[in-house]
């Protein structure tokens, strides 16, 4: 065996699933799932790609299972949403190649617009689930991921939650395995699901559960840690960890990796043997309500939470009534993030907010263009309904409401589901204005390719989508392309297209400021004439951090920062900021 | 050494997470479990960050709570105010000079507060304050700043400082390990 490393744990289900002989990967970038993918993608064996989205990523793993290869698809835990339709239906179909579905959970929503518990999908799916609590059960779980998907014949979810997909703990690993692929056989009463069809499926469904009910009682995935039997703890996941570091050998634990279905038998012994059964679990009570179906007194959400993360002190509030003195500090102002300096988002969020203009948002960076003292977007919702939602409101609002209304979505974003909506727009007619914010990369997750950049995942060349000759192709006349570095044609593009009676689009095209071409070109920082700053503040509106106001030196621009994008320049009307890419007024 | 709790926070972009890393190595390499959590996402694009470093015989929690904390390493002035809570009775905080204003402060809707060092000296805590930058610079680059402020901060986790030399060279890339070791070797020797 290879010695202990300190590892990432996304990079422990990546190594995981390769020692386990996988050799395809499709999925979509989301955090706190992102890195599965991307270390996965580092190694020689596994053919891994970004999809345009999860239902897509998840219904190629399903093609490459079927040809037999052992595949996966990652995401978070609102993709798997996008990804539900063909999950519910290959829970019927099962597999031939192991096939695993990542999905990652954000309690306390670190990076997410909601906080759903994936649990609820294995219940509904009717799935096996497993739950890694750290690193090293991370690798193993992967590999148990899909050993256990070919021997019950089912895609395996496996649920991440944050504080274990982006925390480091030692790992051993070992070497790779690569079973042979298996032989495809043709089976339409297995593959096909028509209702004849599904309905012998769903036979096989319900089977499959008694299995795996079966095999979760037995299984060494679940087990009983040793302890005071005063309090017996249920617990999965980061949770197990929470309480351990609360209670130590003050409780007993049954700690579960195969989250579905639970073993009823072991946890009826494992009940018998404590004084009080306590089900610790962030969240939902998804394991509390079940166990209370089987008819076994237990404590849980009425001492915890169902909102946010768990903490080891209120655990051992909640069960020991232990307290800890904490010390009263004062208050410094927030640090929420911003956009970055230089980022080709913000001059459009400015104009957006100066016009006053009804703003549908959607996922990504530009998100952040809801934030003082932009404040520009109206609504956010998921991936994709900044295009659809505007159309609605347009069709309700009325023409003079429509002409005074955006949505503004990302390359990757409209790639992902904007397209759908864009062809709703043209096909049931509002005269809509969508804005798509070309920054030629997937932004917030962290700089991943899609299929509007011209590279692969695994860096190899690719046809990149022409998004003028898309948008063209599914009906939109009025296509024009705008740099949001020039606040006046931004403008003159926003003023023309909104006045349209018919559907347009607007490319604002600019690279992120972080990615490495665009920050080898960087222009050096702007400078402030001292003399001709008038105090007046217009280079506040605009929400940089590398530009700050001093009452007595007026305008400051921090140089460690700045990358002289010349932003700050356009808003000053005294042409006291010099330097950076223009300096029109407007 | 039993276990030994370290909080890093700053502003997201600021070089905090290669700084988990080399105090991961470095703990690793000394034989202990080690959890390290971090942030990604969201919260990089300028926000306030915070990681965990948790090294012991057996770290359950990746997480480190209020008045939990042996050193915190903060990045920036006013961060170490907000995340003071978290220091033990009787921990250390090494906290860089500089200032990077919040965008609160940008916009004038808050005030970047002039006290923060009254502040944590009437909390009785013990700080220890290092102009990183400066010292990153002198070194060769002001991107080393990280690893200068870690520098100071090993002086208080305790350790040799060859060990602590292998865990930096094997956390930063070849073409940087000269810059990265001066900058720590000034960090250390300063603090």
């Amino acid at each position: 065996m290879s010695k202990k490393e300190l590892m990432f744990g996304n990079a422990a289900v990546a190594r995981g699933f390769w020692e386990a002989g996988c050799t395809f990967a499709s999925s979509y970038p989301g955090t706190p799932s992102t890195e599965v993918t991307e270390f996965a993608a580092e190694t020689a064996e596994i053919y891994a790609e970004w999809a345009p989205n999860e239902k897509v990523a998840l219904e190629s793993a399903f093609g490459a299972s079927l040809a037999g290869a052992r595949s996966f698809a990652a995401m978070k835990h609102v993709g798997l949403n996008v990804a539900a339709d063909p999950l519910f239906t290959m829970s019927y179909t099962g597999v031939n190649g192991g096939l695993a579905v990542v999905v990652a959970d954000d309690p306390g929503m670190h990076s997410s617009q909601n906080e759903q518990d994936s649990r609820h999908y294995a219940m509904g799916a009717k799935l096996p689930m497993l739950e890694p609590a750290d690193a090293a059960e991370c690798r193993a779980y992967a590999m148990a991921a899909l050993e256990l998907s070919e021997r019950f014949d089912a895609p395996v979810l496996f649920r991440l939650t944050t504080r274990v997909a982006h925390s480091r703990s030692p790992v051993e690993t070992g070497e790779r395995t690569e079973p042979p692929r298996r032989a495809y056989q043709k089976d339409p009463g297995k593959y096909v699901m028509m209702p004849a069809n599904a309905r012998g499926r769903h036979v096989a469904v319900e089977a499959r559960t008694e299995a795996l009910k079966a095999f979760a009682e037995t299984t060494p995935l679940n087990r009983v840690v040793p302890g005071d039997r005063r309090i017996g703890v249920v617990a999965a996941g980061i949770a197990y960890q929470y309480a351990r570091e609360a209670l130590g050998d003050r409780a007993a634990y049954l700690k579960l990796g195969l989250v579905n279905p639970l073993p009823e038998k072991k946890i009826r012994e494992f009940a018998a043997s404590v004084d009080r059964l306590v089900i610790v679990e962030e969240l939902d009570p998804v394991i509390e309500t079940q166990i209370r179906a089987m008819g076994i007194p237990c404590e849980g959400k009425a001492l915890f939470s169902r909102i946010g993360e768990y903490t080891a002190r209120a655990i051992a509030a909640a069960l020991l009534g232990e307290t800890a003195e904490t010390v009263a500090v004062p208050p410094v102002p927030g640090r929420p993030p911003v956009l970055c300096p230089g980022c080709p988002h913000r001059g459009v969020f400015y104009v957006l907010s100066k016009l006053k203009l009804f703003v549908s948002g959607d996922i990504g960076c530009y998100t952040l263009g809801a934030l003082p003292p932009l404040g520009a977007l109206d609504t956010t919702l998921c991936m994709g309904a900044s295009v659809s939602g505007l159309h609605g409101w347009c069709k309700a609002a009325g023409d003079e409401a429509a002409k005074r209304s955006v949505a503004v979505i990302g390359d990757s974003t409209f790639i992902h589901s904007g397209i759908t909506g864009l062809i709703n727009i043209v096909y049931n007619g509002s005269p809509a204005t969508v804005l798509i914010l070309d920054n030629s990369i997937t932004g917030m997750t962290g700089h991943q390719q899609n299929p509007c950049t011209g590279l692969t995942l695994k860096n190899a060349p690719a046809p990149a989508v022409d998004l003028t000759a898309l948008c063209h192709a599914v009906g939109v006349r009025r296509v024009r392309t705008v740099d949001p570095f020039d606040l006046a044609a931004v403008e003159t593009a926003l003023r023309e297209e909104t006045a349209a009676d018919e559907p347009s689009v607007i490319i604002v095209k600019r690279p992120c400021a972080l990615l490495k071409p665009v920050v080898a070109q960087r222009k050096p920082p702007v400078t402030v004439e001292r003399d001709a700053c008038r105090r007046c503040r217009a280079c506040m509106r605009i929400g940089c951090p590398a530009i700050s106001f001093d009452r007595e030196k007026g305008a400051v621009v921090d140089t460690t920062l700045c990358v002289g994008c010349g932003l700050c320049g356009q808003m000053c009307a005294f042409g006291a900021i010099r330097g950076g890419s223009g300096t029109r007024v407007i | 050494m039993t276990e030994l709790n370290l909080l890093i926070v700053g502003v997201g972009g600021q070089g905090t997470v290669l700084a988990s890393r080399i105090l991961g190595e470095y703990f690793t390499a000394a034989g202990l479990d080690v959890k390290v959590s971090e942030v990604h996402g969201m919260s990089q694009r300028g926000g306030s960050v915070i990681t965990f470093v948790r090294a012991g015989r057996d770290v359950a929690s990746p997480l480190i709570e209020a008045g939990g904390a042996d050193v915190i390493i903060s990045f920036e002035l006013l961060e170490a105010q907000r995340y003071a809570g978290y220091l033990k009775p009787g921990g250390t905080m090494i906290v860089n000079t500089q200032q990077i204003d919040p965008m609160p402060v940008v916009t004038g809707a808050a005030v970047y507060p002039d006290n923060v060092r009254e502040t944590l000296a009437g909390l009785g805590i013990h700080a220890v304050y290092v102009d990183a930058t400066a010292e990153a610079v002198e070194a060769g680059s002001a991107k080393a700043a990280n690893v200068a402020l870690l520098g100071a901060a090993s002086r208080f986790i305790g350790g040799s400082a060859e060990a602590w030399e292998q865990a930096v060279l094997a956390c930063v890339p070849a073409r940087f390990r000269e810059l990265n070791q001066k900058a720590f070797a000034l960090g250390r020797a300063r603090a």
